[in-house]
């Protein structure tokens, strides 16, 4: 046997199946895989959407009205609902999977996984408000 | 054999950390200024308390750096999925410039963007 | 409910065709029959020419793994009555090439598995007159899960990235690599991660997942894996600061 083995490509009698380009479409399970791998788009979309606030924001007052009211468009309205449900799963499947990647041991005993989502949720729970105490209350 | 890629542990790297980065910071961003702020849900920040967060150097820093992380996570995760959902290795060598080139393109917009907020 | 049950069989026989055609049988179906029960029933009654393999019917010896309604399964571990009134469509294992009806050629999987030492490394074993090798119960639990694992494939089979890309060394390989690794009484944990940080190694994984879900065993190659990444990366940083000391 060949050390780095794949099938030997002269076998005429066996019979081999090729995976269709739209695998990802025969399975629901398949399917939210790659909905999950698309919402690496979004993400980035939400980068350039910040970064355009930013530069209006360090521009002047009436640059960020005109982001404001740009963002009160239908097509950035639907674009942005859009992108927050793809964000929400990214973020659940992104939490509820860190578990299996991640093995923390404390004081010698394993933590059990639910721990470690648990946490995950939290640090959202925090960060999330963090940033709305930071944009919504005047000090 | 096949060539060594001593560099995917860090891509990797910058892939995870960007990805909790991305879930811990974009939901509540994106609600606000996304939706809450447009729909009118809730108002928005006026422009010297905004100017005045966004202004502050570990604002800044933050900033940066989930942006940047973000861009890598991306990059990573849509290289994979354009080679996997379309079977696409063979464009191997441009997609990882697009993907990666974006992602450092990316990260030096954002620097001078936020090096320039006043 | 009705006591007998259709079963749709993959048939690919490359004397008389070069296509898989499908058989339909109709069996009884008593409660604890399982699929393997079927085919037996199939083959010792009606056709006798079917071919399929098996040995332990009971979920040990990982030879009779198939695909039954799509979904990678043991035959001898699913019961027939689950699926009734049918009918219930049985075929080999996807991503592999078919030999004979639902028989795979696995040779593949079988020089993976070689690939990444699937055994205990010592540097310098010690001498019998020094006795075992001893490890505590937590020390086990550490790997135990890992151990598990039976060989079935049906994690290959499971994996859209196998599918895709053969050279791609795959789960349960990759989750026996970490078996070894965690094992208190192994010391080839460098050895195995040269082989599996190369590109067809861990890297190819997308952690689609689904070889967990369809794990017979509870092994979590998925898990595996992703731990395998995580560990790599955290080697590559050590490396990369401490230069010195990673050698
Ligand atoms: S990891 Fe599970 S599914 Fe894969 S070969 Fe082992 S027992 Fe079978
Ligand atoms: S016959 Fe042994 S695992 Fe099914």
């Amino acid at each position: 046997m060949r050390h780095n083995a794949v099938y030997t490509p002269y076998h005429p009698r066996w019979h081999r199946t090729r995976v269709s380009t739209y695998w990802w479409l025969g399975r629901w399970s398949y399917f939210l895989f790659i909905l999950r791998e698309l919402s690496s788009i979004f993400v980035a979309w939400v980068v350039i959407y910040l970064l355009v606030l930013v530069a209006a924001v360090s521009k002047s007052a009436v640059r960020y009205q005109q982001f404001l009211d740009w963002s009160r468009n239908p097509f950035m309205l639907s674009l942005n609902i859009l992108s927050l449900l793809f964000i929400v799963l990214h973020a659940v499947t992104w939490f509820n999977l860190a578990p299996q990647a991640m093995v923390v041991h404390v004081g010698g005993r394993r933590l059990p996984g639910s721990l470690i989502a648990i946490s995950n949720y939290a640090g959202l729970v925090a960060v999330s408000i963090v940033i709305l105490g930071l944009l919504l209350i005047r000090w | 054999m096949y060539a060594r890629r001593p560099i995917e542990p860090l891509l990797w790297l910058f892939f995870s950390a960007g990805g909790v980065m991305a879930a811990l910071f974009f939901p509540a961003i994106l609600f606000l200024f996304g939706i809450a702020f447009p729909l009118g849900w809730l108002a928005p920040p006026n422009y010297d308390h905004l100017l005045a967060v966004v202004s502050h150097p570990l604002t800044r820093l933050v900033l940066l750096g989930v942006c940047s992380l973000s861009l890598f996570h991306w990059a990573h995760r849509f290289r994979y999925t354009l080679y996997d959902g379309l079977q696409i290795k063979h464009l191997n060598e441009s997609i990882n410039a697009i993907c990666y080139g974006g992602a450092v393109l990316g990260t030096l917009t954002a620097a001078y963007l936020l090096w320039k907020v006043p | 409910m009705s006591d007998h049950i259709t079963l749709h069989v993959a048939r690919y026989r490359p004397e008389k065709a070069s296509e898989t055609t499908f058989d339909a049988f109709e069996l009884p179906c008593p409660k604890e029959w399982v699929v393997l029960d079927g085919l037996n029933h199939i083959k010792d009654r009606m056709d006798g020419t079917l071919s399929y393999r098996w040995s332990c019917r009971m979920g040990i010896c990982g030879s009779c793994g198939m695909l039954v309604n799509g979904e990678p399964k043991l035959a001898c571990a699913t019961f027939l009555s689950d699926y009734a009134p049918g009918p219930v469509r049985v075929e080999p294992l996807r991503n592999f090439p078919v030999i004979r009806d639902l028989v795979v050629e696995m040779g593949d999987f079988m020089s993976k598995l070689t690939r990444i030492k699937p055994w205990i490394v010592r540097q310098v074993e010690k001498p019998l007159s020094d006795g075992e090798y001893r490890q505590t119960p937590g020390e086990l639990d550490e790997y135990k899960q890992f151990s598990m694992c039976i060989n079935c494939m049906l994690c290959y089979s499971a994996c859209p990235i196998y599918g895709l890309d053969p050279h791609f060394i795959g789960p349960a390989a990759i989750a026996l690599a970490q078996r070894y690794n965690l094992d208190s009484r192994d010391e080839g944990a460098a050895e195995r991660m040269q082989i599996l940080s190369e590109h067809d190694g861990i890297w190819g994984c997308t952690f689609v997942g689904e070889c967990t879900k369809v794990c017979p065993k509870h092994v979590d190659p998925a898990g595996a894996i992703q731990r395998y990444k995580l560990q790599s990366a955290v080697e590559w940083v050590k490396a990369f600061v401490l230069p010195r000391a990673a050698q």
